[in-house]
């Protein structure tokens, strides 16, 4: 693998990671005692390592220039491994602190394993872990397919991937260690921050080379949706997280923002995370993959422009709908509600656009499992985008606001939309990747498809009913005018709510488990004779393969 | 003109109208014009040749 490299290439890599191991050793000396100092020894680490990795291979003959001849798929197929291992790690994290809530005896008397630290392990760990990498690992398959080009150079996909992957190890271990900025989905500490900005820099920088040499007139609007998630994570990223260190060698900074100009930022940037991160992008995939799978044009190509540009104009002008009934002034709160509002046009003309795309092919969306995926990924997105503007209005919050109805709908879009495509399109991209014929087992991807439809379910309907109970509970008077139920109350009520919701979440992580040992299995070759090297035509695995004995 | 508070709401509350209205008539014209209309069909059709490399 690292024989496709040019010696020049090797060279340079070997120069950035001296370069990173020196400022490991900087972080280390100038962080003794501070969580600062073993991050440096994990920078150090890893750098030293990978150079021995390049030391390796560093005298091996120059690549024949054959290889430009074909697109350069390396750095996806290391992706779409770490996705399923982040999808694991992050999910395991999920039921771990979901179970915590339930029995909070499983803290463990340790300070790392309380739920103000373990939680945000599980959130990075998904959506930056799992979610990031599916974006890296799929933005770099599809940006070569649309624009008949080769990725510019061999170099910097994997500095944005590993490098990328750097990041969310020091982001997870961080929060064991008690780092924190406080700023939800925001959480690692500056030096981090400064880290993912260069990572992401290198990483437009790859998007806007490889669409400059690209043989294909039309940008196809995937890739907008996968540059517009590129472009304003980066906008959001540096914002939000201007604060300035204690010293050079300490982890604690102090934000630029104070009082509610913090609160607006960090919910400019929260909200636009889920706009950009954890729709943008994966939109991105559906508008490559479900046509692609299907083997049917998108319905429309033209609405697909409308509700990419509306979903980018209103946006970011949504966030402070997370602020109703705060010290933000009253008329940006209207202003955040009314655009959630109109949002809905242009997020159903996506979810529309993908059901009409398989209107006409339901007998392949009932054989096959992995554009069933996708499909369910479309009706999800459907379903959380309405919750979501329905929650955004004013008096609907004052109901839902602070209870679990919000993880409710949370999950209803990242597990019912978010990680449905993500493994559709994985199981798309996997054989293609490998040149199989198909995945290993098709059964496999049934069971996991049951897995994680009925995971979603469950948590879902868990959480809504114990947020709207939570919400009623709070809000209920008696005749003397005094709230009725304590706070303690409302939690008592939540727990058989709480213990489905673990249960859900654990069906949730089997499926991902399934996937994984499927595609596992895949890599190893345990299937079908292989393709010939460039052929990739995933329309021909749309035939069910034969069952015996059914 | 001083940056103040309402001279700032005042700017945004105003011809921050106009300027999304605009944008989105633009990207309206854009989508509806004519001679686009090839392009768009060739560009959704064009994803599902199973071609699988770069072009010289």
């Amino acid at each position: 693998m690292l024989a496709q490299l040019t010696s020049g290439e090797r060279q340079l890599s070997i120069v950035v990671l001296i370069l990173m191991a020196m400022v490991g050793l900087a972080m280390a000396a100038a962080g003794r005692g501070d969580p600062i100092g073993v991050h440096g020894f994990i920078v150090l680490a890893a750098s030293v390592a990978m150079i021995f990795v390049m030391l390796s291979a560093l005298n091996a003959p120059e690549p024949s220039t054959e290889r430009l001849d074909h697109y350069y798929d390396d750095p996806s197929k290391v992706g779409v491994i770490l996705t399923m291992i982040w999808a694991m790690v992050g999910m395991f994290f999920g039921v771990w602190v979901a179970s915590l809530l339930a029995w909070p005896d499983l803290t463990f008397d340790a300070a790392w394993a309380s739920f103000g630290r373990l939680r945000p392990v599980h959130t990075s760990g998904v959506i930056f872990g799992f979610g990031g990498n599916a974006l890296i690992a799929t933005s770099f398959h599809v940006l070569q397919r649309t624009s008949r080009a080769r990725l510019p150079d061999q170099f910097s996909p994997w500095f944005v991937l590993l490098g990328y992957n750097l990041f969310c190890i020091l982001a997870a271990t961080g929060y064991f260690m008690g780092v924190t900025q406080s700023k939800e989905y925001a959480e690692p500490e500056w030096y981090a921050d400064i880290w993912l900005v260069i990572v992401w820099v290198v990483y437009f920088a790859i998007y806007i080379r490889t669409l400059a040499r690209r043989k294909e007139p039309h940008i196809y609007v995937a890739n907008w949706y996968y540059m517009a998630f590129i472009l304003v994570v980066a906008i959001l990223h540096i914002v939000n997280n201007l604060a300035v260190p204690v010293s050079f060698g300490h982890a604690k900074s102090y934000s630029a923002f104070s009082g509610v100009q913090d609160a607006m930022t960090q919910w400019w940037y929260g909200h636009n995370a889920v706009a950009f991160f954890l729709t943008s992008g994966f939109l991105g995939m559906m508008y490559y993959y479900l046509p692609k799978r299907a083997g049917r044009p998108i319905y429309s190509y033209r609405l697909s422009i409308i509700s990419f540009w509306g979903i980018t104009f209103m946006y970011m002008w949504a966030g402070s709908h997370h602020l109703h009934y705060t010290a933000l002034p009253e008329w940006v709160q209207t202003l955040g509600m009314t655009f959630s509002l109109v949002l809905l046009v242009p997020s159903w003309a996506s979810a529309g656009n993908a059901l009409a795309t398989l209107n006409g092919a339901w007998h392949k969306v009932r054989d096959d499992a992995t554009l069933r995926f996708m499909m369910a990924a479309a009706v999800f997105y459907g379903l959380t985008t309405f919750e979501g503007s329905f929650m955004a209005i004013r008096p609907v919050n004052a109901l839902s606001h602070y209870t679990d109805w919000t993880i409710g709908h949370v999950h209803a879009g990242a597990l019912g939309w978010v990680a449905l495509i993500t493994f559709g399109s994985i199981y798309c991209l996997v054989p293609a990747l490998w040149k199989r014929e198909r995945m290993y087992s098709a059964k496999l991807i049934e069971v996991h498809f049951w897995l994680a439809i009925s995971g979603t379910v469950i948590y879902v309907f868990a959480m809504w009913n114990s947020g709207i109970l939570q919400g009623l509970m709070w809000r209920t008077y008696n005749e003397n005018g005094t709230l009725t139920y304590s706070f303690i109350e409302s939690m008592v009520a939540m727990h058989p709510y709480y213990i489905a919701r673990a249960f859900g979440g654990l069906l949730f992580l089997l499926g991902a488990i399934t996937g994984s040992y499927n595609i596992l299995m895949t890599i190893r070759g345990h299937s079908q004779a292989a393709l010939q090297p460039g052929d990739d035509a995933p329309q021909r695995h749309l035939a069910p393969v034969a069952q015996p004995a059914e | 003109m001083s940056w103040e508070y309402e001279a700032v709401v005042g700017f945004s509350k105003s011809w921050g109208l106009f300027y999304l209205i605009a944008m989105a008539a633009g990207v309206l014209v854009y989508t509806f014009w004519p001679s686009n209309k090839k392009r768009f069909e060739r560009a959704k059709d064009s994803i599902l040749d199973g071609d699988d490399k770069p072009w010289k």
